[in-house]
């Protein structure tokens, strides 16, 4: 069923395409009800659960994140709207970073492997996850995609989550750090608007600052606005599209490696 | 938020602790859920309900408590109630604060025979 509204569209299935002749697998889960039939005369009891509803994507999460570190990996969960710029950043990335590093990637969106297919062009190993009608990554598919991409140690891994400002803001996948990319066409109050997923982030990144001289947007409001939701949250301002400010993030990137 | 991810979450940590203890029937679920945690509770209701037919919650009340907001000012060590996820201390003027209560959203207990 769809995660939103509860449409039959097929419950927890997503697909994991990797860009080799393989066919692509499906991942089901199928949830069958328990069926007793006790006959004992049983009491009625209150039982404690305590349980986080979240626990299984925590835990998951958690395991993710402890392979990363036995094999030095460093995760990255890369999150914003769609349209923000992602895989054009993510291109200008890899295309730097692949001359000093081994680059993994996974790319998360509801439909096509569109942009698995341009980061393969970049040279590195990607893997698709196709949600269906998922709104966000979790750890379990970032679990089978890790499997699918076998990353070496002292690697980088970028995950590319689904464009959504809402959902991923709760599901860790084990990652090390979380950017949020905001981009200048979106207006200064995303921030203000989205808390969650901003105060979730260690990092964020205005992308297209190229643009900056035709739009209205207020560099100084927004500056505002993302230390109102999170005080102290470092901004890097940057243009996928013509490279400016890139070698900020190159830096960020970098000094994780060196911990 | 994706209410029908969490729904499905509960029915699956509801039915592992009835089956854990030999429980055939729920009766209660008790699920705490705090004001800053992102739910919307009436479409978390509207899942539950599609999502326990058929399975061991089917008829079990849905009890929800509601936690208040609690956040703690990082700058002064202040204590206060926050109106959202940002917000000004009303002790020192400024942005900055743990929330240290609010977030919560768990299977508290059930009850079943």
């Amino acid at each position: 069923m769809c995660d939103t509204c509860g449409c039959s569209s097929g419950q927890d299935e997503f697909t994991l395409h990797t860009l080799s002749k393989e066919e692509p697998h499906n991942h089901e889960h199928h949830h069958h009800a328990n069926e007793h039939h006790d006959h004992i005369q049983a009491n009625k009891k209150v039982i404690p659960v305590e349980t986080d509803i979240l626990a299984k994507n925590n835990l998951l999460a958690e395991r993710n994140r402890g392979f990363f570190e036995a094999k030095k990996i460093i995760a990255i969960n890369l999150v914003s709207s769609p349209g923000s710029g992602k895989t054009t950043l993510l291109e200008r990335l890899i295309l730097v970073l692949k001359t000093t590093h081994q680059i993994y990637v996974i790319e998360g969106d509801q439909q096509t492997m569109s942009d698995a297919k341009r980061i393969e062009a970049t040279g590195v190993k990607v893997v698709q996850i196709n949600t269906g009608s998922g709104c966000h990554l979790d750890a379990h598919m970032v679990n089978h995609a890790v499997k699918a991409l076998e990353p070496e140690d002292n690697s980088i891994l970028l995950i590319e989550n689904v464009g959504n400002l809402v959902c991923p803001a709760l599901f860790d996948l084990g990652e090390e750090k979380r950017i949020v990319i905001a981009s200048t066409t979106e207006g200064e109050d995303k921030p203000l608007k989205y808390p969650n997923i901003f105060q979730s982030a260690n990092l964020c990144v205005l992308n297209k600052i190229d643009l900056l001289p035709y739009l209205d947007f207020d560099l100084t409001v927004f500056k505002e606005n993302l230390q109102k939701v999170k005080p102290g949250m470092p901004l890097i301002e940057l243009s996928a599209k013509s490279g400016e400010g890139l070698t900020k993030l190159i830096e960020y990137l970098e000094s994780l490696l060196v911990l | 938020m994706h209410e029908f991810t969490l729904a499905k979450n509960i029915v699956e940590i509801v039915e592992e602790t009835a089956q854990k203890n030999h429980a055939t029937r729920v009766l209660e679920v008790v699920l705490e859920v705090g004001t800053l945690a992102g739910v919307e509770l009436p479409a978390l209701e509207m899942a539950l309900e599609s999502l326990e037919q058929g399975t061991i919650l089917v008829g079990a009340v849905i009890k929800k408590n509601i936690i208040d907001a609690v956040a703690l000012c990082n700058q002064c060590g202040c204590k206060y109630k926050p109106d959202d996820y940002y917000s000004i201390c009303p002790e020192c003027g400024k942005f900055g604060a743990t929330i240290i209560s609010g977030k919560e959203l768990r299977v508290k207990s059930i009850t079943a025979e």
